[in-house]
């Protein structure tokens, strides 16, 4: 049968029988960043789009429907646009934080791809440390940033970037938190033990109600995290010009604007992986028939509606939530969410030693 | 109980979120309450609410007949000197002289459309249309003149 990691096994046995194996994994990794490069422009496109239809119909609009059927073509033509348009460095930047600033942006979103399982053995690295290597990662995105909003020399954007400082030190806590609680009861860092520990259920189902308590901190933690409304302060288009973005433009802002989105689908990738089983199919105890039929559906395709549905969530909190203010957000971190996580935290541990769960 | 409060808070909260929720759900699902209209593409179908103000213009029998006096009330009415009415006399049947409007001229790029003028006019013969395809290549074509040529006052208006 025809499936990813049948195709990833073939080019590996014949780039081996062909080159040396130096040779090998070099080609190897040229692939595998082609095809990440592939990901990340495809994503792009798709994602924004997706934002604009889905904030249309909340919005009771119609969203882009002009550039071919339903305005497929919209965000490719957005993205010429940006292509053709001068990338303008202001006298008084920093210019070499200044120019450096979207690369680290998108190199940490683009490093965040190695450990996620998109499909069965589809995986760039499975390496022991997983989930921690994930969390470790997705904070350097926060350098980035501090580093745009410092070069640009100007007050927005500099006040935009030490609040995206502050919430994303004050959030990793919660998402790291609820992250632990799968760890607690999986028993393992590695990504492919905790997608393997869900194939007789998806953690959301066998860990009850503290793991849907985790889910949903985890949720609204990588929202903050991700930088979006309701909790954009950072961007703020109202009170800060888009913040730490406000002096870049063509494609330097365009690779922003992607990283936004990168980082939106790899936090949607994670929470799905972590929580709904990744690629796992959609069982239900004995029904041996219908278990059957589920393994039917590809796993890629699992793990792609799994996250799709995660992101659809998220841009469903973003049209409908108000914006946050700077207290009110570190309140809601500081006094709600690290108290009940931690408490949260306690129970899980305990389920996992006295095997409360099925 | 500082603890109950606590709790009590976390779940009116959520309750508040699911309900702002299920609004923008309930618009996701339901695109027959989409309200865009697709200008240039509906032109043929195209409905304007009732209360639309687009222009002023001056109401016409079959007769090629008016109601307008010439009594200059929208004139002093508008705000920003938009209309200008200029009248001319003429004699009636009884050989007596006779104020009589010859030219009303209203200026739409000036125009406000706050419909004093309208309220004003004793007679009712100005009313707003909807019509809003005003864009023109030279701005001296939105003088326009209300009065159609060679039209005159309906018999028994005074």
């Amino acid at each position: 049968m025809l499936s990813l990691e049948n195709i990833t096994n073939a080019v590996h046995e014949w780039l081996n029988a062909t080159l040396n194996p130096n040779l090998a994994l070099l080609s190897e990794f040229l692939i595998v960043g082609v095809l990440a490069i592939a990901l990340f422009a495809v994503l792009g496109l798709s994602l924004v789009l997706m934002e604009r239809k889905v904030a249309a119909f909340i919005q009771i609009r119609l969203g882009p429907n002009r550039v071919g059927p339903f305005g497929m073509f919209q965000t490719v033509a957005d993205t010429l646009k940006l292509i053709m348009k001068e990338g303008l460095t202001p006298d008084g930047a920093d210019k070499f934080l200044f120019n450096l600033a979207p690369y680290i942006v998108m190199i940490a979103a683009m490093m965040l791809l190695a450990p996620i399982a998109f499909a069965k053995g589809f995986q760039i690295w499975d390496i022991n440390i997983g989930v921690l290597f994930l969390t470790a990662v997705s904070s350097i995105s926060v350098i980035g940033i501090l580093m745009a909003g410092w070069a640009s020399n100007n007050k927005y954007s500099l006040l935009g970037a030490m609040r995206s400082g502050a919430q994303i030190v004050s959030y990793e806590l919660s998402a790291g938190l609820s992250i632990i609680t799968i760890v607690i009861l999986t028993g393992s860092l590695q990504i492919s033990d905790i997608i393997n520990a869900q194939a007789n259920g998806w953690w959301i189902f066998k860990g009850h109600i503290p793991v849907l308590i985790s889910f949903v901190i985890f949720i609204i933690a990588v929202t903050a995290e991700t930088n979006r409304a309701p909790f954009d302060l950072a961007e703020a288009e109202s009170e800060l010009t888009a913040g730490f973005h406000t002096e870049y433009s063509g494609m330097k802002f365009a690779l922003f604007f992607l990283a936004e989105y990168i980082n939106i689908f790899i936090a949607c990738a994670i929470g799905a992986t972590l929580f709904l089983g990744g690629w796992m199919p959609f069982h239900i105890g004995h029904w041996e028939a219908f278990n059957h039929i589920m393994d039917f559906i590809p796993s890629s395709f699992w793990f792609i509606g799994k996250t799709f549905f995660l992101i659809f969530l998220m841009m469903w909190f973003r049209w409908t939530f108000p914006r946050l203010r700077i207290d009110q957000l570190l309140n809601l971190e500081w006094k709600y969410l690290l108290p009940i996580s931690l408490v949260n935290l306690l129970v899980v541990a305990l389920m996992a030693v006295m095997g409360w769960y099925f | 109980m500082f603890i109950i409060d606590y709790i009590k808070d976390i779940f009116k909260g959520l309750k508040s979120l699911l309900t702002g929720m299920r609004v923008t759900g309930y618009y996701f699902t339901h695109h027959k309450e989409i309200i865009t209209e697709q200008y240039p593409d509906n032109r043929a179908t195209l409905k304007m609410a009732d209360r639309f103000r687009g222009e002023v213009v001056m109401i016409h029998d079959e007769n090629n007949e008016h109601a307008c006096t010439g009594c200059s009330a929208c004139e002093l009415a508008c705000p920003n000197g938009t209309i200008k009415i200029i009248n001319k006399f003429e004699l009636n049947a009884e050989g007596k002289k006779k104020k009589a409007i010859d030219t009303f001229i209203y200026h739409l790029e000036l125009c406000t459309m706050c419909n004093l003028c309208v309220v004003a006019c004793p007679t009712d013969t100005i009313k707003m249309e909807p019509n809003f395809e005003h864009s023109v290549y030279d701005r001296s074509k939105l003088t326009k003149v209300l009065n159609r040529p060679g039209s005159k006052i309906k018999a028994g208006v005074e």
